[in-house]
């Protein structure tokens, strides 16, 4: 996957954990707490749909790196690269 | 013990209520299907057993929750907030101005987490079982109180919630235990009724058909059938009744509309089989109602029945009503699960209250699909097919049983002031 295609993924995970936010002006490299309504279950979801969709494994050390968007991407580039 | 004057003098009226029936989704609509013998139950499939008739309700989910809320709770939940929001816009409190800490939650349930647990042992199939896949929402959808949980949640409130689990006895014990709750002065404001999540349960539908008691008929509004020759088991439904309930005196003093004034109730247990009823019980249960309301058997103008369409269930509780009521003329005898199924632990709030507006038509709603009655079933003025005008009504009876042997019994009286 493209570091678009990985956004693109993370961003239908949201949607789908968040129907009721407009996704629309999210920037990233902000806090996505700090942007749209996500509370620690959600960000569970957001892992256990990666689970479910791509076989990766968020380890708990490393729910950090998913604050926003930006280091999202960053962090999932080298475990969904030949996905 | 001395009980303290304000347990004993206070009086506890219906000032606001919210309801989702497979054939209405509040009291206008619930009652004018109940005249116009109109049914809700229609085929539904369920998983691992295809299709099967149920009593489906079509409330508008979104019109107190948002998606996410939807996403993350119950549908025991979602009928919970729809019931407890129509209850409080009904009831006309400025809401927000009312102290949540002095409103209790008190919720009727007859199972509550067997949808849920379902739900993630299908989830986990598709990953062969491997439980990492099982969801962290598992534990705060399933929790006994979850159902009234999300109701606080979702209207603010910080005083006391949690279900009451009593089969399908459920619903008059929510509302019985709100009335507790007023006259302890716990709460100001109750609360209270019941809820059913039970059709998205195959586990409910599979236990039914395996004790032979699961309905079926071509026609799925002529499948629940109580008193009738030909009925064949339970249809099973999901739905909820919420009310409102207040001591008198706050009531008048905001000059609430009251729909009822509590009169008497009783709780007592069968001991004597997990299943199968026992009409001496639901006997001395109803004559203790009674006796609780003040009133002889000959004041009852409307007995709703409990009856599920199973033959002995219908039966028994036929025997029950014989032995307190005798034959009295006055007393006419009805069942709205003929109508709606079983709503299981949002049964007994359901039917009360679609009786209720009889303090005002004076119409007794009929048993409908009673075509070959069941001549253990012929009550006097047992009402049939079609509603029937009556002089007065100033009591209402509701019978509600369940499984290990829980009956319950609510009497409401018309108000006088």
């Amino acid at each position: 996957m493209t570091r678009e295609d990985i956004r693109a993924a993370i961003l239908n995970i949201i949607t789908d954990i968040a129907p009721d936010e407009d996704l629309s002006k999210l920037k990233g490299d902000l806090r996505l707490r700090e942007q749209i309504e996500l509370d620690s279950m959600d960000f569970l979801d957001i892992v256990m749909e990666l689970r479910k969709r791509y076989s990766v494994e968020v380890p708990e050390a490393d729910y950090v790196k998913l604050a926003s968007l930006d280091s999202s991407v960053d962090y999932l580039e080298p475990l969904l690269k030949n996905k | 013990m001395k009980l303290s004057s304000h347990f004993t003098a206070s009086r506890i009226v219906i000032t606001g209520i919210g309801l989702t029936a497979p054939n209405g989704n509040n009291l206008a609509s619930f009652r004018q299907s109940l005249l116009t013998k109109k049914s809700g139950v229609r085929n539904f499939t369920t998983r691992y057993m295809g299709e099967v008739l149920a009593g489906v309700c079509d409330f508008d989910e979104l019109k107190y929750q948002k998606k996410k809320e939807l996403r993350r709770g119950t549908r025991a939940g979602s009928v919970a907030i729809y019931c407890a929001n129509e209850a409080l816009a009904d009831n006309g409190l400025n809401f927000p101005a009312v102290d949540k800490s002095r409103v209790g939650v008190y919720v009727g349930v007859t199972e509550h987490g067997n949808v849920e647990t379902e739900n993630e042992i299908a989830n986990i199939k598709e990953y062969n079982y491997d439980v990492k896949f099982w969801s962290h929402h598992h534990n705060p959808r399933t929790v006994a109180n979850n159902p009234a949980g999300e109701v606080t949640l979702n209207l603010g409130i910080t005083g006391p919630h949690y279900t009451l689990g009593a089969a399908c006895a459920a619903g008059n014990i929510g509302f019985i235990h709100g009335v507790q709750m007023l006259r302890l002065n716990e709460v100001d404001l109750a609360l209270c009724g019941g809820v059913s999540e039970s059709i998205h349960t195959f586990g409910i539908f599979a236990s039914f058909k395996s004790q032979g008691a699961l309905a079926t008929h071509p026609d799925p509004a002529k499948a629940s059938r109580p008193f009738d020759l030909d009925r064949n088991g339970i249809v099973v439904s999901e739905g909820g009744c919420i009310y409102t309930l207040e001591r008198l005196e706050d009531a008048q003093a905001r000059g609430a509309r009251i729909y009822g004034e509590i009169a008497g109730y009783a709780v007592n247990s069968d001991a004597s089989d997990f299943v199968l009823p026992n009409p001496e019980r639901q006997a001395q249960c109803m004559i203790a109602a009674l006796r609780h309301a003040g009133i002889t058997p000959a004041d009852i103008d409307i007995i709703n029945t409990h009856a599920t369409a199973t033959k002995l269930g219908d039966i028994q509780e036929c025997l029950a009503i014989r032995n307190v009521f005798g034959d009295h003329k006055n007393v006419h005898i009805n069942n709205t699960k003929s109508f709606i199924g079983h709503a299981m632990g949002a049964a007994g709030a359901l039917e009360l209250t679609g009786n209720l507006p009889a303090f005002d038509d004076h119409i007794v709603h009929p048993t409908i699909n009673v075509e070959h009655l069941d001549p253990d079933c012929a009550l006097r003025n047992l009402v049939l097919n079609e509603p029937k005008a009556i002089d007065r009504v100033d009591y209402i009876l509701n019978n509600s049983s369940g499984m290990l042997g829980i009956n319950s019994v609510v009497v409401v009286k018309r108000f006088k002031a």
